[in-house]
């Protein structure tokens, strides 16, 4: 190791320069809420302000005692035990925010506020979808990239304080999405609802996101750079994308919430689906593959695989995702040439994608008694499963005679959340379950058994969810489409949702128990975190873990 | 750090590299997954060579089998067509009370009213017609604008205060908020209207407000308060009422003047539809 990498070092201009940028910050929410006259805007202005003046408090508090020291002989894990910990408090918020609405649907007129407009379903959607996708797993993404980067970089988070403007900074764009959509406050455009200024806010943390991941890789001490960093960048350079020319919009006044899409028509339609089905390739599938692709060799203590097949998916999966968006827009106004190329790309897309889950189940050839005896490897492997069968269905739904019937019904529902829940839910909770003891030297999680119970009520809730809305969606395809043999629709809109109503309650019963799942491991991890161990379960420490430092790494690798 | 050996369980080649403890092996693609990569790829391009699929600077590739969607739309429209036979074009040139007294023409109509009506008058009607605030019940033998055929038909074709020209028009005014009565006399017409829906209500109000209700309110609900459909001014002797029926409901209707809406359908339903609809209904409500 490098004596000079181990000096510490104190943030000097970059907090200075931060500093500056929050005075003016303060300065400019000052006159935003002074001049404007929308309500709306005046809020969003006020929080902006409050983060602002608290940020440069903490900078200040901070600076003046000497607490930013940067030792480049350590890793920062600061910052990504305080990523698990928004993960969970925000992975707790959206699933109950998805069980609100999902009783909401099974009894409408019982868990119905015409009164208080705010709990209306319209508004509570975008915060449950909002609040899982992006609250809670674009902080997993966060923190397991930094922890990620780091190790097999074997180099400190590069940007001083940066990655700390990069947590605070998303938190801060998570609380103004989510107060916009109960106030309002929306572009209408799925996944993509904040309005123009919280957008500007979002690309310059995933701007400094990207900067800081770059930064790292920059400084590495290993000869190459490891297949899940490649997943991380593709995530985060891809999603920068996405987001900017997705959200090209006209404010109505730089003092007004509202905006206009600079798109119209059904060009407008196609952007926001190659957004929105992008989204889905490159936040929740490129992005968690790369978690996959460090905490499931981690712990099975298996080598990858095959090379060959990380470097075929993974340009594969690139190239070919980003073509699928159109499916989402079948029999519309789109041109039927865009739709065909929309459908056939989906299909080309099944292997590339079933690629990540080889590599992944493969890895544990030589492991596969981990299945048994280790619930957070089998969380991961069953994340794998649920990734396997979701990325088969989508090809399937992409097929235009298939999207006939599927599409609008719940059964779109029930393929968005075996991918949710039984993917990216899985895999970010196994690397989680990894990750907790290793943050907080402790030797082990305080309860294996808690786990077990975790995984088998999440794993059911699932089952439940996604079978009630096969039957639900296809029910309600057929019953659309179905006419009498006179020629007329024989089912009005209302009778196949009342259809619904036992379908909906199962549906809201395998959530609760997902919710369920989720609140044994918030418990799980706080005591981890406490330092404790559950009586009768002090088994042996089941994976190494991995070294604190570059500069300790050689030494933890020798033992 | 490089470790150019093998993997000591599967006995496989490592690739030499190794970060933070993981390796990788030097596993060859698996066969099945690629021969079903390449298979998807040849479909795709099968399906690019049949179906329309590649842009160009005018116009697109429209394949060997030129499918069309919007030519498809029309073929499946005529399918429809011929499926629901001639009844359809039989309604058309049929007077309503032919079609009643035809039974196939009949069950036609009532095949095609129901399901139009499901998708079409259920939102606000409900979905068997019982209606609801503010809402029609068209299941009784109330009728604000008149309930034979050719009534309901025309309400259909026209609609309630809908901007057609022709609409089903009329305006109560709204006597307490424009102070058209002093707010007194609202309160004695409440209980006017209260003891005309044969209710009781306190005489000396009622006595008071007399003289009132046939300036004011008679011209269209008719002395006796027996309403008018010409006007659609609702018999004030039934309690059959839009806005409901207990004294604040009154009070509020006669201050504030609650009117619906009904929109005009004639734009987007055929002639045969509506005839369809108006027969559906009127074979679905009690007399007229």
């Amino acid at each position: 190791m490098a004596q000079p990498d181990q000096v510490n070092t104190r943030p000097g201009s970059g907090a200075v320069l931060l500093s500056i940028g929050l005075g003016l910050g303060i300065l400019l929410t000052i006159f935003m809420a002074a001049r404007t006259s929308d309500p709306r805007y005046q809020v969003h202005a006020f929080v902006f302000m409050g983060a602002f003046i608290a940020a440069l408090s903490a900078l200040v508090l901070g600076l003046s005692s000497g607490r930013f020291v940067q030792d480049q002989g350590r890793y920062e894990d600061g910052v990504i035990r305080a990523g698990v910990i928004a993960s969970l408090f925000w992975a707790v918020v959206g699933m109950l925010v998805g069980l609100v609405i999902a009783l909401q649907l099974a009894w409408p007129s019982i868990f119905y506020f015409p009164e208080i407009g705010w709990l209306n379903f319209g508004r509570l959607r975008p915060v449950h979808t909002s609040g899982v996708i992006f609250a809670f797993g674009g902080n997993v993404l966060i923190s397991t990239s930094f922890y990620v980067v780091q190790r097999t970089c074997k180099a400190r988070l590069a940007g001083g304080l940066a990655p700390w403007l990069v947590f605070w900074g998303y938190q801060l764009f998570i609380v103004l999405a989510a107060t916009g959509y109960v106030m309002g406050v929306t572009q209408s455009r799925e996944y993509a609802e904040p309005e123009w200024y919280i957008d500007l806010w979002l690309t310059l943390v995933w701007v400094t996101y990207l900067l800081v991941f770059l930064g790292t890789i920059w400084k590495r001490k290993e000869p190459h750079i490891y297949v899940a960093n490649w997943f991380y960048l593709a995530f985060i350079v891809t999603i920068a994308m996405l987001h900017i020319v997705n959200n090209l919009a006209v404010p109505v006044s730089p003092l007004s919430s509202h905006s206009y899409s600079l798109f119209s028509g059904v060009q407008d339609a196609l952007i926001q689906w190659w957004y929105g089905h992008n989204a889905v390739g490159f936040f929740l599938t490129a992005g968690f593959l790369a978690i996959m692709y460090y905490f499931i060799p981690k712990r099975a203590e298996r080598p990858i695989y095959s090379y060959r097949l990380s470097i075929i998916h993974f340009w594969a999966l690139i190239f070919i995702y980003i073509w699928a968006g159109p499916h989402h827009l079948h029999y519309t106004a789109l041109p039927q040439w865009a739709q065909t190329l929309g459908m056939t790309f989906s299909i080309m897309l099944w292997m590339p994608s079933w690629g990540g889950m080889i590599n992944g189940l493969m890895t544990l050839s030589g492991a596969w008694d981990k299945l048994r005896t280790d619930a957070v490897m089998r969380m991961m492997i069953v994340s794998l499963a649920f990734y396997g069968m979701s990325t088969f269905e989508g090809p399937v739904m992409s097929v235009r005679a298939v999207n006939a019937l599927s599409h609008y019904t719940d059964w779109t529902i029930g393929h968005v959340h075996s991918g949710a829940l039984g993917w990216v839910g899985f895999v970010s909770f196994g690397a989680i379950y990894c990750m907790v003891p290793w943050l907080w030297k402790r030797p082990r999680l305080y309860s294996d058994r808690l786990v077990e119970w975790h995984f088998w009520i999440a794993t059911t809730g699932i089952l439940l969810y996604i079978a009630a809305m096969w039957v639900s969606g296809i029910m309600e395809g057929l019953m659309w489409r179905k006419y009498t043999p006179e020629g007329f629709l024989a089912y009005s809109f209302v009778q196949t949702v009342s259809a619904k109503h036992v379908t909906n309650i199962v549906r809201a019963l395998g959530g609760a128990m997902y919710l369920t799942g989720t609140l044994i491991m918030v418990y799980n991890v706080w005591r981890t975190i406490a330092g404790h161990v559950r009586q009768d379960e002090t088994g042996a420490v089941l994976v190494q873990p991995s070294a604190s430092g570059p500069a300790s790494a050689g030494l933890a690798a020798a033992q | 750090m490089v470790h150019n050996d093998k993997d000591e369980v599967t006995g496989i080649n490592t690739t030499g590299h190794e970060w933070d403890g993981i390796r990788e092996l030097d596993n060859p693609l698996p066969r099945w997954w690629l021969w079903i990569f390449y298979a998807c790829i040849a479909f795709a391009i099968g399906y690019w060579v049949l179906m329309p699929a590649w842009p160009g600077l005018h116009g697109y590739t429209h394949g060997l089998l030129a499918k069309s969607d919007r030519a498809q739309v029309a073929v499946d429209l005529n399918a429809l067509k011929a499926q629901r036979g001639l009844a359809g074009a039989g309604l058309v040139n049929a007077s309503l009370e032919q079609i009643e007294a035809d039974p196939k023409l009949q069950a036609y109509a009532l095949a095609a009213g129901a399901s139009v009506f499901g998708d079409n008058c259920a939102t606000c009607h409900g979905a068997g017609g019982g209606g609801g605030k503010g809402y029609p019940n068209l299941r009784d033998d109330v009728w604000l604008w008149g309930g034979t055929p050719a009534d309901i038909e025309h309400t259909l074709r026209v609609g309630i205060r809908s901007g057609h020209p022709n609409a089903r028009m009329s305006q109560m005014p709204a006597f307490g908020r424009d102070q058209i009565v002093t707010p007194d006399q609202v309160n004695d017409l409440t209980e006017y209207v209260v003891a005309l829906s044969r209710r009781k209500a306190n005489t000396a109000a009622v006595a008071r407000a007399a003289p009132v209700f046939q300036a004011q309110c008679g011209v269209c609900h008719g002395p006796a308060g027996m309403g008018n459909q010409a006007v659609g001014a609702p018999n004030l002797t039934d309690r059959d009422w839009l806005y409901g029926a207990d004294r604040a409901s009154i009070h509020s209707q006669i201050w504030n003047a609650r009117g619906g809406v009904m929109p005009t359908w004639e734009k987007r339903l055929d002639t045969a539809t509506i005839k369809a609809l108006a027969v559906y209904v009127h074979a679905n409500a009690g007399g007229k």
